[in-house]
């Protein structure tokens, strides 16, 4: 890199141009990392180029940088900037000619350098890999030379311990002759006298039937050594199979009472495995074979544990896999009511603003138009101005009232986005309470079938016939609707059947009325306000407030009074239940 | 704890007789019997030179004294003082001397172990095994005293001859796998024997009582290997300290490795409990760990005090840097002891020489390190309960216990330097070993001690 440096230096200093192409050059040389590094010298160089030749070269100084660069040039062995001087005392001329021919050869040096780096670097690169690869060798066989040193060493070693012991029992045999076979005198025991043997016995000779008794001491201690253990390892394995056993018996509680389930639901497969458990664990129960160690009990054992094993997994398993569903069930059921209530009911008010304001702007354009006109005409400007003021004034007004209404359909939204929320639980509710009602009109009807078949068909004929011109009439005229309704709820349906013969009253029609409209939405919103208007006690004002509901944005003026009926039926509503 | 006062003693010669009723220990030429109770004199016998060895028979009748530089052996009986017995190995010479199980023959071996001699007390007959090998511990009784395996060395060969002890018949004999046979050992049920070759070669080798290999370990190749070997009393566990400062422990059914325990300088794991013994000066008080004994309030009080104190890990423990050009290197595990019940086993590695590590035999894990103010010269497990005494060659005494652990200091005028310790087989009592003096150490009765292991706990 120093090298080169200085490379860029001399390009440098010697003309601009040669820089930039030096550089664009570099860009495209091959190596990556080379241009990297270039790349990365470069860019502070271009930078500086300019304050660099200002500082080495300026208009001023022209003269004396053309003499230096020549100066230099010669020094290495290029022609002269300069023109062959005639005279001495004529001035020197620059040699265009020659600066461009060593400039051209200035830069053929430099890419016959570059390439010489490039090919210098390559083979850096592969020495270094060759280095590290050698190296690597090399210390491998010196662990192996040290290996083979060691092993030698200790070869040798042995081998001259083994002389040395052979030298040395040679000696020791020689001592023994020379010390024990001399009948050495003081070699001797002097006791007082002979004492008994600790167990009190006499000693024995030594025989073969000594010989014989004390191998067969031998094999018996060793014998009682052995079934010691295996008693040790009979009484590990007994508590191994109790702990075995207790937990295949409590397995098989904990999976019994889903027995049932799993044989609906689940395939055959698990179903076979299940009885064959069962089977298995009667047997075994049965027979006991459990302080029995042979191959086909312990088989049987761990098999019916694995399968046992095998169904609490996936019995388990399942459970997890059920429990993530609910969960996320749950979430997307809540989510996506309420997010589609609100976008119809949020589209719904973001254009009655659209609306409301286009209007403002009509107005307000009208105004402006209006001013304008007035203002161009002098003479009747007087008579204009009063004309002016009464319709400003009127203006305000108009701003005002647009203000409030601006205001209270503000409001308006806000209730709505509540009521939006609102609805979507009570639907939910209802939902849920016809399809509690729909279950129980079943079993109530399969029931009564069963139990009192003739109360039914007096029932039936009886009432058959009007329950199904109830369902004809609710078809066609919503008037007759709280009769069909009604049946929503088992104990409105008793009621009706008792009160079928007489008319109702008005009272219970009532009742049956807001009972259903706090359910039903749908069918609520088909009643217009005429319809209910003869009932209209007590919770009526909430089907009021649905039919407004249902027609939105449909005109301007009746905006105060809808909002007035709207709060009227909201304080009704809390007041409510 | 109380302390009796010190009795003479010479070349730490000091033992309680097996059945745990007299204590002999050797002032010079002379042998004196204590009772253990009263510490009364019973005996006094006067041996021909300084005694260098003494050893009870097994049934605490007779004691035999062992001059080696005389090659001569002095028997005393206890039942009759005028009783006597020497043995002259004449110019053959004498560099061991013990009793057989039945504490009626005693072996000697000779000089450049030429041979053993087998005395009997009982006849004339005198028995002589060959080649037995110079080794760390080439003899072994197995416990219950019916057979004695020797390691030989014939023809640049190792070789174990079992015998058995009643007749000293030669039961089996059999050549082993060893370069360089250096110890054997019984295991306690009497049924495997535990055979390890030289440092230079990691092998222990394991044979039944009828002469079969049973199994062959080795951990690692080309350094240097076994240091030291031990059972477990249940004769369940073999633990084989070695030079690279780990402890594994072997299995009596697969006989292969269940854990190793390595001796790091530096103790990690919070679980460990780490006690350092600190000193303290005098005049800040009395430590809460050190027990000034109540008995010896008119001695000199201790120049220093010291205590334990519960170090939080991480603990780096002092290490000696082994000098590596020189033989036998102070490295590695060089003790080892399981406790009586075979939970716990203590261990010393020999470049940490100030620490004994405790280790948890039923969790396999380290259970608490005791790093101790100078390097530590023995330990000893109490027979009865786990409970270790430990001593530095200061003039403390160390127990460690699970509960806790306490230094205690021993009174007496000047410091009582104790080198070594043994215990009485009750566990109620030690003998405390100086260079010159020995004293008994009795504990209190087993709830004053936990209760004070407990207070001392607390109070750590």
């Amino acid at each position: 890199m120093g090298d080169w440096m200085t490379v860029t230096d001399r390009g440098l200093s010697s003309e601009s141009k040669s820089i930039s192409q030096y550089t664009s050059e570099i860009k495209m040389s091959p190596s990556s990392l080379y241009s990297q590094q270039v790349l990365c010298s470069s860019i502070p160089l271009s930078k500086n180029v300019h304050s660099f030749f200002s500082a080495f070269c300026t208009e001023d100084n022209i003269e004396q940088s053309v003499s230096y660069l020549d100066q230099e040039l010669t020094t290495f062995g290029f022609p002269s900037l300069y023109e062959e001087s005639k005279g001495k005392e004529t001035k020197r001329e620059l040699n265009i000619v020659a600066v461009l021919n060593c400039m051209n050869e200035l830069l053929v040096l430099q890419r016959k350098n570059l390439l010489a780096q490039e090919n210098v670097e390559t083979q850096n690169l592969k020495l270094g890999s060759d280095m590290d690869h050698l190296q690597s060798c090399y210390s491998k066989l010196k662990v192996q030379k040290l290996q083979n040193i060691i092993a030698s060493r200790a070869t040798q070693y042995n081998h001259d311990m083994k002389r040395k012991e052979r030298e040395y029992n040679k000696l020791k045999e020689r001592l023994h002759q020379l010390v024990m076979n001399k009948k050495d005198k003081k070699i001797a025991m002097d006791i007082l006298n002979y004492v008994g043997r600790a167990d009190g016995k006499r000693g024995s000779w030594r025989t073969g039937k000594t010989e014989a008794r004390n191998e067969d001491e031998m094999y018996k201690i060793l014998l009682n050594d052995y079934e010691y253990r295996q008693k040790q390892i009979l009484m590990e394995n007994a508590e191994l199979k109790k702990v075995l056993q207790q937990m295949k018996k409590e397995m098989i509680s904990l999976l019994s009472p889903q027995k049932k389930k799993p044989r609906e639901r689940v395939d055959d497969s698990t179903g076979t495995v299940i009885s064959d458990v069962e089977e298995d664990a009667g047997e075994l129960s049965r027979e006991s074979m459990w302080d029995l160690s042979c191959e086909t009990v312990r088989e049987q054992l761990t098999n019916s544990i694995r399968k046992q094993w095998r169904i609490l997994k996936s019995h388990v398993e399942k459970l997890d896999n059920q429990v993530s569903k609910v969960h996320l069930e749950g979430f997307n059921d809540e989510d996506v009511i309420s997010r589609q209530d609100h976008e119809q009911e949020t589209e719904k008010l973001e254009l009655e603003i659209q609306q409301c304001k286009e209007m403002i702007k009509t107005q307000q354009q009208l105004l402006q138009q209006q001013l304008a006109t007035a203002c161009d005409d002098d003479t009747t400007s007087l008579l204009r101005d009063c004309y002016l003021l009464e319709e400003k004034e009127r203006l305000k007004e108009e701003w005002s009232l647009f203000k409030e209404q601006k205001k209270n359909f503000e409001r308006e939204r806000r209730s709505f986005t509540e009521a939006a929320i609102r609805l979507g639980l009570e639907r939910k509710a209802f939902e849920e309470e016809r399809a509690s009602w729909l279950k129980q009109q079943f079993l109530n009807m399969t029931t009564f079938d069963h139990q009192n078949s003739e109360n039914v068909k007096l029932f039936s004929a009886f009432s058959g016939s009007s329950d199904r011109d109830n369902l004809t009439v609710h078809s066609r005229q919503p008037q007759k609707k709280p009769h069909s309704v009604s049946n929503g709820s088992p104990v409105c349906m008793s009621k009706l059947t008792k009160s079928l013969p007489a008319s109702p009253s008005t009272s219970d029609f009532c009742q049956t009325r807001s009972c259903v409209s706090e359910h039903s939405s749908i069918n609520v919103l088909n009643i217009t306000p005429e319809e209910i208007k003869p009932n209209q006690v007590g919770g009526e004002c909430t089907n009021q407030k649905w039919c407004v509901a249902s027609r939105p944005g449909s005109q301007e003026g009746c905006y105060s009074g809808c909002s007035l009926t709207y709060t009227n039926s909201h304080v009704e509503k809390d007041d409510l239940p | 704890m109380n302390f009796s006062e010190a009795f003479k003693l010479s070349s730490l010669l000091c033992k309680f007789s097996p059945d745990g009723k007299y204590l002999a220990s050797c002032v010079q030429y002379r042998l004196v019997v204590r009772d253990v109770n009263t510490l009364q004199i019973l005996q006094l016998y006067t041996c021909l030179d300084q005694i260098q060895h003494i050893e009870w028979s097994a049934d605490s009748l007779f004691i035999l004294c062992a001059m080696y530089k005389r090659g001569l052996v002095q028997v005393w009986s206890l039942e009759q003082p005028e009783w006597h017995c020497k043995i002259d190995e004449g110019s053959a010479g004498l560099v061991a001397s013990c009793w057989s199980p039945d504490g009626r023959h005693i072996l000697n071996t000779t000089e450049f172990h030429l041979r053993i001699t087998v005395w009997s007390l009982c006849t004339k007959s005198v028995s002589y095994i060959k080649y037995p090998k110079a080794c760390l511990q080439g003899i072994t009784f197995t416990r219950d005293g019916r057979y004695m395996a020797l390691a030989e060395r014939r023809d640049c060969k190792d070789y174990v001859s079992i015998f058995v002890c009643s007749d000293w018949q030669l039961l089996r004999h059999f050549d082993t796998d060893t370069q360089d046979l250096t110890g054997i050992e019984w295991a306690p049920n009497g049924c495997v024997l535990a055979v390890w070759d030289t440092c230079l070669e990691y092998k222990i080798l394991l044979y039944s009582l009828d002469g079969r290999l049973l199994s062959a370990y080795s951990a690692y190749e080309w350094s240097l290997g076994i240091k030291s070997v031990a059972w477990s009393p249940s004769s369940q566990f073999l633990a084989v300290g070695s030079y690279d400062g780990k402890v594994r422990i072997l299995n009596h059914v697969t006989w292969k490795m269940i854990t190793e325990f390595g001796h790091p300088a530096t103790i990690n794991n919070p679980k460990t409990v780490v006690y350092k013994e600190a000193q303290k000066s005098p005049q800040l008080g009395l430590g809460c760990l050190s027990f000034p004994p109540p008995g010896a309030g008119a001695g000199p009080l201790p120049s220093s005090e010291s205590k334990y104190e519960i170090a939080s890990v991480p603990v780096s423990l002092q290490t000696l840097k082994p000098v590596t050009d020189r033989a036998n290197p102070k490295i590695g595990i060089g003790m080892l002891a399981f406790s009586p019940d075979s939970y716990f086993l203590a261990t010393r590695n020999d470049n940490t020489p100030n620490a004994v590590w405790v280790w948890d035999i039923q969790k396999l894990r380290l259970f608490a390190v005791l790093e101790q103010l100078s390097p530590v010269r023995t330990f000893q497990w109490d027979p009865q309960q786990p409970r270790l005494a430990i001593c530095t060659g200061g003039s403390r005494l160390y127990l460690w216990s699970p509960a806790g652990c306490m230094s205690v200091q021993v009174p007496g005028e000047g410091d009582f330097a104790v080198l070594s310790l043994c215990w009485h087989l009750s566990g109620d009592s030690m003998a405390l070993l100086s260079k010159d003096h020995v004293c008994l150490c009795f504990l209190e009765t087993e709830a004053v001690v936990s209760t004070a292991c407990r207070q001392l706990g607390g109070h750590t």
